[in-house]
């Protein structure tokens, strides 16, 4: 039955070179921990991807209850983490997470750093790679607020008083980033689209590329 | 089906009628490129790559269950006494921004003239870094840069919670998701309800208010000050509200306060005689939410 309608939509569509190029592609000797336990540092990559999945499952569950504005924002959070069955675990996944994917992603970066697979001809991976690490850190800077307690309200003053430091255009980033003179109502909501829409759109992007880009040029070999 | 044989799969070249043809076979050009013991992805090696991730997740889980996210109280513009302390890992950046040589007049330095030079040649390391060498040891410049550039930023973010630490040590400060799980906890224990955060504080009106006695020698002593002009206190700095403050204390523990301080508050023994102690004591007591 599966196989029949697997058969009828590739008649059609073509799909199976689609599957067939991820499922086939080598993973050689040199980074498979099988076979040689230190390569476990080729795991890191893997894992950032891993957790940001959970991140984004646990944050679409998450959005089922928060409210984005200031009267309500830590009042559903309240409820979320001390109400709702299993609330406490989706919201823990996602603020453990966000510590996690940066830790992974540290390391990922160190690997791929110290051995030197940044070089030629992948060049272009490793500014993409740079380009994800700096969008993880708008994710956690853009999350902190959303609970509105005081730490993520008194946090993101210094955070935006810091970008109004910056000659020139600060005044400009501070008013963008509060969308008016303070951190209040429009801070939250902004913050929010922000989380949820402008940087994981950027990040799934920036996802793919990284993506199609290793599998383009395969892994760089053996030291 | 229009072209013939059923069993047979056809596949176009782009949007023309032309077949491809059969006897090219797409092998990924890595498939071979290196010796050894290789395998395919799926299922091969995601099989494994699974067990790593299922003991990353367990890991996670319990993480997770044992330490639950921090919730501290709602944000309050108004208070003073907060320490403001941003995720861990922006530490770096915020301990940086505290020397003098990059804040001030050479802020410019500290938020775009570092950062700019560490995560610009981050970026760039594969332009600035062109050798065919890849072994790290081989390479000793651009090693050695990424260890002092690690070795710094562990080092900022150490004295930066090191200093938040001390600071919470020296104002005697309880983080508030902290305060806010104990408060939980004895509620717990205690079998009542859990205090929510959230629900509103139910106004308690002041008895005999305009008692003018007491008016001057709360001007005299300065009560007003710190527990606010509605004596509503400040919830921020942890000053307690007056309203209802019979209820709590007795007029002896009241006056007890008032004459040796408590806490931050403090003695007004000297300042005050023993009859307007006893005639404010006397009138807070009777601040109770039933009213006399």
């Amino acid at each position: 039955m599966f196989k029949s309608v697997y058969n009828w939509i590739d008649e059609r569509l073509d799909v199976t070179p689609l599957w067939r190029d991820v499922a086939d592609h080598e993973v050689p000797e040199h980074v498979n921990p099988a076979h040689h336990f230190s390569a476990f540092v080729y795991c890191f990559g893997g894992l950032t991807f891993f957790i940001t999945v959970i991140q984004i499952l646990s944050g679409m569950f998450l959005t089922m209850y928060y409210v984005p504005d200031i009267i309500n924002a830590y009042a559903s959070v309240d409820y979320l983490q001390h109400k709702v069955p299993f609330g406490s675990i989706v919201r823990g996944m996602h603020h453990w997470g966000a510590s996690l994917v940066i830790v992974m992603m540290f390391l990922h970066t160190l690997r791929v750093f110290f051995t030197g697979s940044y070089k030629a001809p992948r060049e272009m991976n490793w500014v993409v790679g740079v380009l994800i690490f700096f969008i993880m850190l708008g994710l956690g800077f853009t999350g902190y607020l959303l609970p509105w307690d005081n730490k993520a309200y008194f946090a993101t003053k210094v955070g935006i008083q810091i970008a109004d430091s910056v000659p020139y255009i600060g005044e400009y980033i501070k008013i963008f980033l509060q969308g008016g003179e303070i951190v209040g109502a429009t801070t939250l909501t902004r913050f929010f689209a922000i989380h949820v829409f402008f940087l994981p759109g950027a990040l799934l992007a920036l996802l793919a590329a990284h993506f199609l880009m290793i599998r383009k040029q395969g892994i760089a070999g053996p030291l | 089906m229009a072209h013939g044989n059923k069993d047979e799969k056809v596949v176009y070249v782009g949007d023309s009628r032309v077949r491809k043809p059969s006897g090219v076979v797409a092998v990924p050009p890595d498939y071979t490129s290196f010796p050894g013991r290789s395998e395919a992805f799926i299922p091969n090696f995601l099989l494994k790559e699974w067990m790593v991730g299922c003991v990353v997740l367990v890991g996670f889980l319990v993480l997770t269950i044992a330490h639950p996210a921090p919730l501290g109280y709602p944000a309050d513009p108004t208070n003073s006494a907060f320490i403001p302390i941003p995720d861990w890992y922006f530490l770096f950046l915020y301990q940086l921004l505290k020397y003098p040589w990059v804040s001030g007049d050479y802020v410019a330095w500290g938020v775009v003239g570092i950062p700019g030079v560490a995560f610009g040649s981050l970026m760039l390391a594969p332009f600035l870094d062109t050798g065919k060498e890849r072994r790290f040891y081989r390479r000793p410049i651009a090693s050695a840069l990424m260890l002092l550039s690690l070795v710094a930023c562990f080092y900022l973010t150490k004295v930066s919670w090191d200093f938040y630490q001390h600071e919470l040590e020296v104002t005697g400060t309880v983080p508030e998701h902290i305060t806010r799980e104990e408060e939980a906890r004895e509620a717990a224990m205690s079998g009542k309800e859990p205090p929510s955060a959230t629900k509103p504080v139910e106004e308690v009106a002041l008895v005999d208010a305009d008692n003018a006695d007491v008016k001057a020698i709360m001007e005299k002593a300065g009560c007003l000050q710190c527990h606010g002009t509605d004596l509503k206190g400040q919830a921020g700095a942890k000053i307690p509200s007056l309203h209802g403050v019979g209820d709590l204390l007795t007029k002896e523990e009241l006056a007890d306060i008032v004459t040796n301080g408590k806490g931050a508050m403090p003695a007004f023994g000297e300042q005050l005689s023993s009859e307007e102690i006893n005639t404010l004591a006397d009138w807070l007591a009777k601040q109770k939410a039933a009213g006399e």
